[in-house]
């Protein structure tokens, strides 16, 4: 490791390394927040309005749980979403 | 160093081209026969047309249609052609709906999904208003009752004017 050569060779490798994850990094956090890259479009949504996918079926089941996180615990609210998994609208 | 930027490059541009772009205003109407092969579709040439996509799962595309079909009757005569491509995956759903909603107007199934791979409506329903040079002008996503239908109305007349 004595040898200058290999020691700036060594370095040359080692900053090359750096830039690339880094690179590689930007790329896949573009990738991610990309909404394109989303795989289900719209249209493909048939599936996920069906009836089994909704979050109330047993609607007394979803009362009693609401009611308990009302009465036992400090976070109450948010459980709902704007909208159905059909993308409807 | 060179062939790692290369790289870098192919890959950026490999993602920017795997997102399809929605079909938007100013855009030609591509030729809907290749899209829809084997549909029977009317003659849209010179003709003000409106492409909808629906599912039988969405409840918007079902409270559309009975204002599809006020337009229809009352514009078909002066140039308006109205396709209604439904996007279901299932066959027997599409024919059970398409039967069921009573439209008088062409209804035809995308079941391979490539128009709505090429015109990628944002959400259901999306329709596309294209003027009598083949130009989409105007692209309404989701269906808003009657407001809806009064700016189809005023889009209508307004394209129906223009000439060809």
């Amino acid at each position: 490791m004595s040898n200058p050569t290999l020691k700036s060779h060594h370095h040359t490798m080692k900053r090359l390394a750096l830039i690339l994850s880094v690179a590689i990094g930007i790329v896949g956090f573009t990738a991610c927040s990309n909404q394109q890259l989303v795989r289900v479009k719209p249209y493909e949504r048939g599936n996920l309005a069906k009836p089994i996918m909704a979050d109330n079926m047993d609607p007394i089941l979803k009362s009693m749980t609401e009611h308990a996180y009302f009465s036992r615990e400090a976070s109450f609210g948010g459980g709902g979403v704007g909208g159905g998994g059909c993308g409807c609208n | 160093m060179k062939s790692i930027f290369t790289t870098l490059v192919l890959i950026c541009s490999t993602l920017a081209a795997s997102a399809a772009d929605p079909a938007a205003v100013g855009q030609t109407l591509p030729k809907l026969g290749q899209l829809l092969p084997g549909a029977t579709l009317p003659n849209t040439a010179r003709k003000v047309v409106l492409v909808d996509f629906w599912a039988s799962w969405c409840a918007p595309c079902k409270a559309s249609f009975p204002c599809f079909n006020r337009l229809q009757e009352k514009y078909a005569a002066k140039g308006l052609v109205i396709i209604g491509i439904g996007v279901d995956d299932e066959a027997a759903k599409y024919q059970a709906f398409s039967g069921k909603m009573g439209a008088k107007f062409p209804l035809v199934h995308d079941a391979t999904h490539q128009a709505a791979k090429f015109f990628n409506p944002p959400s259901m329903p999306t329709s596309y208003l294209v003027d009598r040079k083949g130009v989409i002008r105007h692209v309404h996503t989701g269906f808003h009752g009657e407001k809806t239908e009064a700016d189809y109305t005023r889009e209508i007349e307004a394209l129906l004017s223009e000439g060809s």
